[in-house]
């Protein structure tokens, strides 16, 4: 029993990462429905951005989560930027322009910042100095370390931030109102060029945190890292129903799960003739079954708040 | 019509500079230019190996040149000619082919098994003689090819020993396998299990990931649920690392055991604490032991610093085959390829002499362990295999 705990624990964890990546994606769905597939590059940055910041602080001899978060001061800025940039350099120009278009341009981005990252911080491993606690807290036999406790803790807050954010004030009402229908929008006064870019920024901001998270999680960083991210957390994102805040959360901590259970159990359920190197296959084989009983994802209804 | 002409001018003009530039050089100074492949992954998680190969070699061919060698007649130039591979089996065969095209004499590498097996097909049929420094599956040389040659202990040997190693002095009696589906870290890890059934251990499971991953803890929850004494890892070490500080951070208290791709100061630095008191191996001596290794460890660090993992080899495949060349009085690889099968060599890390397949003669294994952030030699195996 133990055991099948700690596959969920870490599921959980690996999924809160996917969760987070997964709201950038669904958010700029839900507003102009594209596909922004230069945001696994954003959370890139976003690692890289704060481990350049962390080194330095580490050389000098501090450390703890203090150093994280003053690394994600600067990330999250930066991050916020680029996605502002991003939208305005190649998605604003595009709007009218058929639906393939921005998709192209989002590639070409995607393409274009993995190379720019790899010119600043070259193409080998970047390793996260040893800062953080180590403790470890038992439950139920299984262990949970404190950076997967932190990082549950922080993907939780964000998400219920971005929820009230979206729900409750002025501005989510604005980005819900322009996610259904960007022309009465305009109509009733919102400023939809502000929205949508408020909608990059926020994503973005997302971004940063997320990429600082799986530095932290996984203590090494890359220019190529954003790509498989990126791609798992659009996956979780259509997973839950693409354009769906809770879809999102849900798709991601769901897709975390599946992947960590059938790493963990496939070899046991077939008898050794699939291994564990076959997770990622199992976790988009569920994918399909989702969406042939479910074409529009978990929680993706038609006609559903989206933004 | 005129301008027709003045673009046929032009284009000549060119053509006649360009083959002007290229007759120049060797011919001025009336060296032989000899050209030296070397292949390894310079980008990538395995960088850091690839240019410590990539170094070794070069030293090589920079003493090689400070001979002022003649062959044949005639004096002779070496130039290196360093391609990235980035560990990936397509990219090394495309690369091999460009080395056949440049007509290389010969080629250093490649640097892992994954990369060099497919290319030496590749080199065995354009005739051009390839020894790798680092590449350990036993294949590489046992695809009947007469081109190719190895200075380093393959992994019959080193997974054999590993596995007495590990029931004998460790004493353990439940191991744990993890490879990375590489021909290298699955062949390896094949080799390991064979030796340590048959010594008694019990393989209580045997999991797999990849070359490029980060997160083991799915893997690492099922080995922990079996409680081993021991987990081996056959792969490299920018996987080695991050999953030891996996292992400690789940609470399995196992030995570790992994080959000479995670037996490197990046898995130190990667693993950090965490690595403490785990083994590793090492085809060959160590380096203090080898015939003339405090020597090239000296030139070597005021060269380019700290040796990774296989430089030492880099240097000694480089200089077989400058010496055969040299002996053969030939640059030619159909004649010296006859001088080079039967090679009697002092080199940096042994004596350097081919059996019937191309594989080292005789061979020993060093596992270390790393005590208080070092590679310290623990134990010298000579297992035969």
């Amino acid at each position: 029993m133990d055991i099948f705990l700690q596959q969920v624990i870490n599921g959980l964890v690996q999924g809160s990462i996917y969760a987070l990546v997964a709201l950038g994606y669904t958010m700029v769905y839900g507003i102009i429905e594209l596909v922004n597939f230069a945001h696994g590059e954003v959370v890139m940055v976003g690692a890289l951005v704060s481990l350049s910041v962390i080194e330095r602080l580490a050389a000098r001899g501090y450390s703890g989560w203090t150093v994280i978060v003053i690394g994600l001061l600067l990330a999250v800025p930066a991050c916020i930027a680029l996605g502002l940039g991003i939208e305005r350099v190649a998605y604003r120009p595009l709007r009218k322009a058929p639906r393939l278009a921005p998709l192209i341009s989002a590639i070409g981005v995607s393409i274009a910042l993995q190379q720019l990252a790899a010119l600043i911080w070259g193409r080998n491993y970047l390793h996260y100095p040893d800062i953080l606690p180590k403790t470890q807290y038992a439950i139920g036999g299984a262990v949970i370390s404190e950076v997967q406790v932190v990082i549950l803790i922080a993907a939780a807050v964000l998400m219920a931030g971005l929820w009230i954010l979206v729900q409750r004030t002025r501005l989510g009402r604005a980005m819900r109102a322009s996610a259904q229908n960007p022309a009465v929008a305009g109509l009733m006064g919102v400023d939809v060029n502000r929205i949508i870019a408020t909608t990059f920024a926020v994503g973005s901001g997302l971004a940063a945190v997320a990429g600082a998270l799986v530095g932290a999680y996984y203590n090494v960083g890359n220019h190529t890292m954003g790509f498989l991210l990126g791609l798992k957390a659009f996956t979780a994102a259509v997973l839950g129903g693409i354009g769906s805040l809770g879809g999102a959360m849900l798709g991601g901590l769901l897709l975390g799960v599946i992947e960590n259970l059938g790493a963990g159990y496939m070899g046991k359920l077939t008898d050794g003739a699939v291994g564990s190197n076959y997770s990622d296959v199992f976790a988009f084989l569920m994918l399909v079954l989702v969406l042939v009983l479910r074409p529009s994802g978990l929680l993706g209804e038609r006609g559903i708040e989206k933004v | 019509m005129s301008r027709l002409l003045h673009a046929l001018f032009l284009s000549m003009a060119i053509v006649a500079v360009a083959s002007c530039g290229k007759a120049e050089s060797p011919a001025a100074s009336g060296e032989l230019v000899v050209k030296i492949g070397a292949s390894n992954p310079l980008t990538g998680p395995q960088a850091h190996l690839g240019k410590d190969n990539e170094n070794g070699t070069r030293m090589a061919i920079d003493d090689a040149n400070a001979q002022n060698l003649t062959i044949g007649g005639r004096k002779v130039h070496f130039e290196l000619l360093s391609e990235d591979d980035a560990a990936d089996p397509k990219t090394g065969t495309i690369i091999a082919q460009k080395f056949v095209d440049q007509k290389v004499a010969g080629v250093i590498g490649h640097l892992n098994s994954g990369t060099t097996i497919p290319a030496s097909r590749i080199y065995a049929d354009a005739g051009i003689p390839q020894i790798s420094p680092s590449a350990t599956n036993p294949k590489y040389t046992h695809q009947g090819f007469k081109t190719a040659f190895r200075v380093i202990p393959n992994d019959t040997l080193q997974g054999k020993a590993l596995g007495e190693f590990a029931t004998g002095k460790l004493g353990v009696k439940t191991v744990a396998i993890i490879d990375d589906t590489t021909q290298y870290g699955e062949g390896l890890a094949a080799r390991f299990e064979e030796a340590a059934k048959a010594s008694g251990a019990t393989v209580v499971t045997h999991e797999h990931t990849d070359d490029k991953a980060t997160d083991f803890r799915a893997i690492l929850t099922n080995v922990k649920a079996k409680s081993p004494d021991l987990i081996f890892y056959g792969g490299m070490d920018s996987q080695s690392g991050p999953m030891m500080k996996q292992i400690k951070a789940l609470g399995v208290t196992s030995k570790f055991l992994t080959g000479d791709g995670g037996c490197s100061l990046e898995f130190i630095t990667l693993a950090g604490a965490d690595g403490e008191g785990i083994y590793c191996s090492m085809p060959g001596q160590p380096i203090d032991k080898m015939p003339k290794g405090p020597d090239f460890m000296k030139r070597f660090n005021a060269k380019y610093g700290e040796i990774q993992d296989y430089a030492p080899y880099c240097y000694d495949a480089t200089m077989v085959l400058v010496q055969a060349m040299k002996k053969a009085e030939s640059t030619d690889p159909e004649k010296y390829l006859k001088v080079l099968a039967g090679m009697d060599y002092d080199g940096v890390t042994t004596h350097v002499a081919f059996d019937e397949n191309g594989d080292l003669k005789g061979g020993v294994i060093t596992v270390f362990q790393v005590q208080g952030g070092k590679l310290v030699a623990h134990d010298i195996l000579s297992s035969k295999p």
